[in-house]
This record gives structure tokens, C-alpha cells and sequence, in this order.
């Protein structure tokens, strides 16, 4: 669909419209170059995407000097092909200099994962899984209308509570629910709200809200998916304790249940074999996956060497708030680093692996003892 | 003055003539899907308009109320010449549902053509928003010839301050909601070489915002003339702050009492004042102000958006016609106590905020007040209404000192027939 704004624009030079990025402390900003911006202004994706939609975002949150932003969004499938010269570099920077012929890998057999179901529950709190998924056919968050939105959300319920079993579950849609389903979802910690983020809105991912989205889970409260959130859905595992073994099977079980479901409507997710599974943030590419763990490491957390740690293991710490927030009580919320260029099972071994070391080192620290032995390798 | 619109601008790349925006002509609109494009054909039949109706049920705007699925099928694929839908004009009155008691706007123009390719929504709003003036039927009176304005002193022991501001828009360029970067950077340009022309008591200085120092930032911040970029939701979500900071920007004279405001949410926010109660001195720096800028911007091709219809161009509905909003910061101690204040200042055609602006409550019963039209009634009428009113309301301060008794004024008519 020719995009009338883009050409309209196209009667300026490129100088006139080049992004003022001096300030800037982001992925795309650090990408962009005037040669790239010429390049690619004139072009649309079919559905009208362009790449002053992609890079909207960047330009208007420029950035923390510590933390590294990506910047950049995909309206739809097509944006990764159609402004490949800019997100290319883009996803090289940010996946640890993954290349535009690099292929991924997705393994999503909970059996290739090896333990997982002893991780010390005098330790680990809580065990979770999520990823994203977006529905072919339809285009991503930050540029779909309403209309779209809608359909995503009447396929995803249709998918959804037709699962059975330990799936059985039940959709709560945003705009419809009552105050006492909606304290009950604050109490669970399943209830998400309309994004504050400036790294959200200024993408437009908010528009319309709370119009066509909403909270699905299963009755036992262990699979949980977010309709129409950042991403078209967001599938999350989880439990309390260390099962990070029933957990991860759980998670494989349920998308793949859902995928079937998707692919009979002739609606599959968005997939290719250079970046896996595609999501409207170029971060979440190849597994989307972030599994982790809640665990208490009040020693080892305040060890020198902490971060440098985590680094090896391919791990990352995070607040039990999640992004962006800080630890409380000495408990953090560990996660494996990588997305992209390693598989499901690759990245959620890291993660039992890793953290069982971790719990090892806190219960050595714990004796007064050393743990420069136990440091490990990078992974 | 803005006469004819077939006005094409010598030596701009720009676009085509906007001659089709007299009055009973609607600018020509483009549909949006190219008929040889089978993606826009297949999205078309999978997307009748009824899929993206938006869910209004909730909402409390003067859009949700105008917007039929009649008028939004019947809008929903033109687009205007520079792009701009109908979706985008909408946008911040769906992401915001407004208040049970303060009803928003809930839209706004992308461009000036918006308000005729999307008049089936537009001349609803604006009838709601403006007290029943119809712009299909009536005229928009402009008059900037402060000579006629009487009795504009102000007893200074009740009025602290005097104000009036306005906005005016570059035609040819698109609006804060729609603008490119470089449209964005053109009218800075376009209206930073016209003040730099200004002289004597309107001399001054432009201060961008992404190249101010910290010094003029502070200084800046001191005098009250700083402002930020938008928080507010129902801006934010009409896509005016994106680039911030880029091409913003604040001027103002040596005296410090006009100020202009450079790509905040309209193109242009001019800004008269001082402290005291010298109202008719501040509504002919004012007009003086204007009518220089606007023969600087005359002399290079461009000029601001008007016509007779809508008067001044401004990208909420609600500023259209002068955009003018005068006011003065007046203590009222014993008469903003009377149960009969709302009443009288409703009949006076006033309103009253809180010495913060907008949304901000009163201080030490020092009151914002200021008149509540824009459009249908020009400069000098509504200047003069302030003057007015504001003398009443002293008038009646004064008899609350000595314990007379105040009347409640008759109504004031909204519009001459």
C-alpha cells in the first residue's frame, strides 16, 4: 500500500530530515548513517510501514550513557527485509555480532533440556519462562489499526480456550473485566496496564488502549498469555520453586498446542530461519525467550566479581520487578542474556545450569569460604 | 490580511495550490488505496470500516460525541494532500476518554486542509466546542485594530498582571500532530528570520531549545517562559512532541513582554504581557506585534492560515477562529467566596483558573480570568469583553469591601445574527 505521507515528504532533501542524533545514545542511532537514511526513505512495506516509523522511537527517547537502547521497532514482517540496511547492523550490535547470513536455531523439545527439576528451593523462589509471538498475516503493534487488532484478539481467544487439560483456561479482555476479576489479576501478578514507557508510546504500541487486549490463563495459574500487549502475544510459564523443568515443558507443550491451532486459520507465527521468530522489538528476535529465576543470593550478589559472573554464564540480573527495577532483600531475578543465535533449549540450559553454580558459590560464601575456583570459564 | 487562497508560493518546493479552501469548495482528497494495489484492495474487503470502529462507549470528548459509523465509513480512506487520515485526526480523543466533567476535544488537524476533507466530523466538533457556531453557514470576524479597545487600565491594586496570546500557523506546512523534521526546521526557520526583523521595543532574541546553554535555560526558567516538552496525554498521543527537542524553540523581546513560542503544539504561540493592569497597552503590542510578523513572513512568500470560515488555522479545534485567549491574574477575596462567582463569570463569558494556567488551582485568591470564546467573535470584541468583565468584577469586589450588594449581570448573546 503506497504510504501518501512518505512520498509527500520525499519533496525535502535528506539533510532537511535527517534525525539531529548527536545526543543520542541508542542501537539505531549508533547504525544510522545519512547514506542509509537516503537509501531508504522513499521505501514502504506493503502495508505502509517506513523507516521514520521504524526509527520514531530512537529518535525521540535518546537514551541513558549506561544503558544501550535498541531504538528501533518493526511495523510488521516485511520491516526486517525492507529496511535491512539499518536493522542489520542494528541486530549485529545488539545479539553479539550476529550476521546477515547467520542462521538460528529453534528447538523447542522440553526433552533435550537436561535437569532443571532440582534447583534448591531454599533459594529459588520462583521459576518462569516467557516469549513472544506474532501472528502472520497481520501487522505488528506499533502500526496496526484497530480493526486488525481485533482479529488477532478473536483468533487468539479462539486458539486459547479450546486447549484442554492442565491448559483449560480462562480470557479476561481489558476493556470488559470487572473490578473483581481485576484485583484478582493484580494479586496473581498477571495483570499488565497500559504502557508508561516513553519506549512504548513513542512507538505507538498504546494506541486505542485498552481496545482488543487482555489476559488469558489456565486455571491452575502456570500459563499465562498476554493478547495484544507489546508484542501480539506474550506466553508465559511459571510456578513457584525451582521446577524450571516443568516449567520449560509446560512452555513448549502450550505453544506448540496454541501454534496448531493458529496454523489450521492459515495464521501461523511469523518465523524465518535468519531471525527466528519475528517481534516488533529487534531485541526479542530468534527465541524471544527470557527464562529465569527468582533466587536468593545475598552473598554472592555483593562478591566483586558478581557481574563478571553472570557475564560468563550468559546470564543477567534484573530486580524483582523485572526491567528496570532494583533488587529487594537480596533476591534477583536471573535470566539468560541471549536471544538470538542460540536455540530454546540452548538458552534455558544456561539458565539451570548457571544458576545451580550460583546457589553453589552462595552456600560456599555462606561458610566464610572462596569461590575464585569455582569462577567459571565464558560460556 | 489573508484574501485569496489560490495562492501558490514563489520558489518553495511545496505543494499544489490550496484554491479549492474558499468557502462552500472542499479541497481536493485523494483515496487512499490505489485501486491497482491488490494489498490495499484485499486489506479493504478483510477491514470495512465497521472493523475499525473505534469503542467509544466509554468516552466523554466533543469527537465521541460527533463520530457515527456513517460519518467515520464515510471518511475512514480519504486521505488529505499531504497524507493525513482521519484515524490520525482522531487518535488522541480514542487513547484518551476524558473526564465525566471536563470535556476534551478528543481531535486534531493534521494540516489545514483536515478541517475540510474531515468537515463532516470537523463542523460537528466545532459547533459543540463553540457554542453553536456553524461553519458551514457563518462567518468568522477578524479584527485586530486595537484604537477601538476603551477603558483597557485596570485599578492596579486588584489585577497583578496582563495577558493576551494567540497562535498562528505557516500555511503551506504541516501541523504540529503531522509535521516531518523538515517541515518542522522550515517553520522555525520561516518565523526565527521574520522576528529577527523585528525593532525598537519588539527587538530580540530566539533561545532554541537544543542549543540553549544552561545560563539561558535558568534565566529562562525565572521568567516564567520556559516551557517543556508535553506531558499531557492528549498532546503526546496526537504526535506532537516527537523529535523533542528539535526545532523548538523560544523568543522573545528585550523588555521581556512579547514572547513567542516556536513548534510547541501549534506552529507558532505569540504571547503579549506585563505585570499590571495595562490591558489596552498589552492588546496593542499585541496587534502591533502580529501585523509586523506577519508583513515580515508576507515580504519571503509565505503567510499564516485563515479563512473566513474558521478565521485563524490552529491544530485543536478548540483555538480556531482568534486562538485568543486574555485574561489577568486579579485577587477576588470576598467575590471568588460568593456562591454568585461561578454564575456571573459564566454570564460574563469568563472563566477562571488556577494562576498555574490550565488544570492548576487558585492561589491566595488571586484568579485567572479570561475570556471562554475564541471563534465567532474577533480580537477586539472578545479583548473588549475581558475589559469589561473584569471591571464588573472589581466593581463588584469593591461593593463586598464596603458590604453593599452585587448583581449578577444579564447573560452576554454569543453570536450577532
Amino acid at each position: 500500500m503506497k504510504n501518501c505521507h512518505n512520498d509527500y515528504k520525499m519533496k525535502f532533501s535528506t539533510d532537511e530530515e535527517y534525525p539531529d542524533l548527536t545526543k543520542h545514545n541508542n542501537h539505531m542511532a549508533k547504525a544510522l548513517t545519512r547514506e542509509i537514511y537516503d537509501k531508504l526513505r522513499s521505501k514502504s512495506t506493503p502495508s505502509g510501514f517506513t523507516l521514520d516509523d521504524v526509527i520514531q522511537t530512537g529518535v525521540d527517547n535518546p537514551g541513558h550513557p549506561f544503558i544501550m537502547t535498541v531504538g528501533c521497532v518493526a511495523g510488521d514482517e516485511e520491516s526486517y527485509e525492507v529496511f535491512k540496511d539499518l536493522l542489520d547492523p542494528v541486530i549485529s550490535d545488539r545479539h553479539g555480532g550476529y550476521k546477515p547470513t547467520d542462521k538460528h536455531r529453534t528447538d523447542l523439545n522440553y526433552e533435550n533440556l537436561k535437569g532443571g527439576d532440582d534447583l534448591d528451593p531454599n533459594y529459588v523462589m520462583s521459576s518462569r519462562v516467557r516469549t513472544g509471538r506474532s501472528i502472520k498475516g497481520f501487522t505488528l503493534p506499533p502500526h496496526n489499526s484497530r480493526g486488525e487488532r481485533r482479529a488477532i484478539e478473536k483468533l487468539s481467544i479462539e486458539a486459547l480456550t479450546s486447549l484442554e487439560g492442565e491448559f483449560k483456561g480462562k480470557y479476561y479482555p481489558l476493556k470488559d473485566m470487572t473490578d473483581q476479576e481485576q484485583e484478582q489479576l493484580i494479586a496473581d501478578h498477571f495483570l499488565f496496564d497500559k504502557p508508561v514507557s516513553p519506549l512504548l508510546l513513542a512507538a505507538g504500541m498504546a494506541r486505542d488502549w485498552p481496545d482488543a487486549r487482555g489476559i488469558w490463563h489456565n486455571d491452575e495459574k502456570t500459563f499465562l498469555v498476554w493478547v495484544n500487549e507489546e508484542d501480539h502475544l506474550r506466553v508465559i510459564s511459571m510456578q513457584k520453586g525451582g521446577n524450571m523443568k516443568e516449567v520449560f515443558r509446560r512452555f513448549c507443550v502450550g505453544l506448540q498446542k496454541i501454534e496448531e491451532i493458529f496454523k489450521k486459520h492459515n495464521h501461523g507465527f511469523m518465523w524465518n530461519e535468519h531471525i527466528g521468530f519475528v517481534l516488533t522489538c529487534p531485541s526479542n528476535l530468534g527465541t524471544g525467550l527470557r527464562g529465569g529465576v527468582h533466587v536468593k543470593l545475598p552473598k554472592l550478589s555483593t562478591h566483586p566479581k558478581f557481574e563478571e559472573i553472570l557475564t560468563r554464564l550468559r546470564l543477567q540480573k534484573r530486580g524483582t520487578g523485572g526491567v528496570d527495577t532494583a533488587s529487594v532483600g537480596g533476591v534477583f531475578d536471573i535470566s539468560n542474556a541471549d536471544r538470538l543465535g542460540s536455540s530454546e533449549v540452548e538458552q534455558v540450559q544456561l539458565v539451570v545450569d548457571g544458576v545451580k553454580l550460583m546457589i553453589e558459590m552462595e552456600k560456599k560464601l555462606e561458610k566464610g569460604g572462596n569461590i575464585d575456583d569455582m569462577i567459571p570459564a565464558q560460556k | 490580511m489573508a484574501s485569496t487562497f489560490a495562492h501558490i508560493m514563489s520558489g518553495r518546493k511545496a505543494m499544489v495550490a490550496l484554491a479549492g479552501l474558499s468557502a462552500g469548495t472542499l479541497a481536493t482528497s485523494y483515496l487512499m488505496r490505489d485501486s491497482s494495489s491488490t494489498a490495499a484492495l484485499e486489506k479493504m474487503k478483510l477491514y470495512p470500516p465497521s472493523a475499525d470502529f473505534p469503542d467509544l462507549r466509554k468516552h466523554n470528548n466533543c469527537m465521541a460525541s460527533a463520530l457515527t459509523p456513517a460519518i467515520y465509513t464515510k471518511l475512514r480512506d480519504k486521505l488529505t494532500p499531504n497524507g493525513w487520515s482521519l484515524d490520525e485526526c482522531i487518535q488522541t480523543g480514542v487513547d484518551n476518554p476524558g473526564h465525566p466533567f471536563i470535556k476534551t476535544v478528543g481531535m486534531v488537524a493534521g494540516d489545514e486542509e483536515s478541517y475540510e476533507v474531515f468537515a463532516d466530523l470537523f463542523d460537528p466538533v466545532i459547533k459543540d466546542r463553540h457554542n453553536g457556531y456553524d461553519p458551514r453557514h457563518m462567518k468568522h470576524p477578524t479584527d485586530l485594530d486595537s484604537s477601538k479597545i476603551t477603558s483597557g487600565l485596570f485599578d492596579d491594586r486588584y489585577v497583578l498582571s496582563s495577558r493576551v496570546r494567540t497562535g498562528r500557523s505557516i500555511r503551506g506546512l504541516s501541523l504540529p500532530p503531522a509535521c516531518s523534521r523538515a517541515e518542522r526546521r522550515e517553520v522555525e526557520h520561516v518565523v526565527v528570520q521574520a522576528l529577527s526583523g523585528l525593532k525598537d521595543d519588539l527587538a530580540g532574541r530566539y533561545y532554541s531549545l537544543s542549543e540553549m546553554t544552561e545560563k539561558e535555560q535558568q534565566s529562562l526558567i525565572d521568567d516564567h517562559f520556559l516551557f517543556d516538552k508535553p506531558v499531557s496525554p492528549l498532546l503526546t498521543c496526537a504526535g506532537m512532541a516527537r523529535d523533542w527537542p528539535d526545532a523548538r524553540g523560544i523568543w522573545h523581546n528585550n523588555e521581556k513582554t512579547f514572547l513567542i513560542w516556536v513548534n510547541e503544539e501549534d506552529h507558532t504561540r505569540v504571547i503579549s504581557m506585563e505585570k499590571g493592569g495595562n490591558m489596552k497597552r498589552v492588546f496593542e503590542r499585541f496587534c502591533r506585534g502580529l501585523k509586523e510578523v506577519e508583513r515580515l513572513i508576507q515580504e519571503r512568500g509565505w503567510e499564516f492560515m485563515w479563512n473566513e470560515r474558521l478565521g485563524y488555522i490552529l491544530t485543536c479545534p478548540s483555538n480556531l477562529g482568534t486562538g485568543l485567549r486574555a485574561g489577568v491574574h486579579v485577587r477576588l477575596p470576598l467575590l471568588s467566596k460568593d456562591p454568585r462567582f461561578s454564575k456571573i463569570l459564566n454570564n460574563l463569558r469568563l472563566q477562571k483558573r488556577g494562576t498555574g494556567g490550565v488544570d492548576t488551582a487558585a492561589v491566595g485568591d488571586i484568579y485567572d480570568i479570561s475570556n471562554n470564546d475564541r471563534l465567532g467573535k474577533s480580537e477586539v470584541e472578545l479583548v473588549q469583553l475581558v475589559i469589561d468583565g473584569v471591571n464588573y468584577l472589581i466593581d463588584c469586589e469593591k461593593k463586598l469591601e464596603k458590604g453593599q450588594e452585587i448583581k449578577v449581570p444579564p447573560p452576554i448573546a454569543q453570536f450577532k445574527k
